[in-house]
């Protein structure tokens, strides 16, 4: 089975790298751009039958930093 | 006093911290590869250092934070045992749950690599008993990660509880309310972003470093 975990920074948190990309995507010509947040997708393949609670806590204890990160699993 | 530099894969501060601990107490102290899950018995310092451990994977320090040999620092710290986190090494004590918040990509996303003022907010840590209260100092930083975060009601507490050890007196990296250090509730575990290791003797154009490690010296034997 394989599982998707998409990682984003928490709304409130300032994102310098989307800033810089929205930035960016205003230098090529892009008009209306109003904000750009950066995070990273980590694809996992895993044992048929790994639990979800499994995942999620892969996410609470290493994927993820909850302090500044929300994580999001998707199951396919 | 008995102390130790722990060395994870990536580390490039771990000889200057050693050298820093040496040229203060005279003895050298022991360099502990992150995949042993022992420390030495009877430490009374244990320092982590700078660098890009891990190449930086994941997260600043998240790799290393979940080392074998962070198991043993964690231990170390709820005995009361005196931690020292430095830039790379703060990221890792965060990442570990030693010290609350965390350090994102500096605000103006250039890495930033000189010698900043900071103003020692706390006088009365371990750490900085043998600097003046309010005293504004020198000290290297040479980060990319070292943006503070934290909400709004860990700043608070944070700086209701005198915990913000260290603040930049100059505009740095974006940290909130311009945190350069901060140590956890008992007072023994101190993160700071910028390298006090790197100006201990005149000979590197200062030595503003050096009273961390006379007053940890002080403090522990």
């Amino acid at each position: 089975m394989k599982a998707r975990v998409t990682i984003t920074l928490k709304p409130g948190d300032l994102d310098p790298q989307g800033r810089a990309i929205q930035s960016a995507l205003g230098g090529l010509g892009f008009a209306g751009v109003e904000a750009v947040r950066q995070g990273k997708v980590i694809e996992l393949d895993l044992a048929d039958g790994t639990p979800e609670a499994d995942i999620d806590a892969m996410c609470r204890k290493l994927l993820a930093n909850t302090v500044i990160e929300n994580y999001r699993i998707e199951i396919a | 006093m008995k102390s130790a530099v722990i060395v994870f894969p990536g580390s490039n501060c771990d000889r200057d911290l050693a050298v820093a601990i040496e040229s203060v107490t005279g003895t050298a102290p022991a360099m502990i590869w992150h995949r042993d899950a022992e420390l030495p018995e009877g430490l009374d310092l244990i320092a982590l250092p700078g660098g890009f451990s891990y190449g930086d994977y994941l997260r600043s320090g998240a790799m290393s934070a979940r080392s074998p040999v962070m198991q043993a620092v964690i231990r170390a710290a709820g005995e009361g045992r005196a931690v020292l986190g430095v830039c790379n090494g703060f990221q890792v004590l965060t990442e570990a749950g030693l010290l609350p918040g965390a350090l994102m990509r500096n605000a103006g996303l250039n890495f930033v690599c000189r010698d900043v003022s900071l103003r020692v907010e706390n006088a009365q840590t371990m750490f900085t008993a043998h600097y003046d209260a309010g005293a504004t100092i020198r000290i290297p930083v040479a980060h990319h990660d070292g943006n503070y975060v934290a909400d709004a009601e860990t700043l608070d507490r944070l700086e209701g509880e005198g915990r913000v050890v260290f603040r930049y007196a100059e505009p740095v990296n974006g940290s909130a309310r311009d945190i350069a250090g901060i140590v956890n509730t008992a007072g023994n575990v101190l993160g700071l972003m910028p390298h006090p290791e790197r100006l201990i003797e005149d000979a590197q154009g200062g030595s503003d470093g050096r009273a961390m490690f006379e007053a940890l010296y002080a403090a522990l034997g």
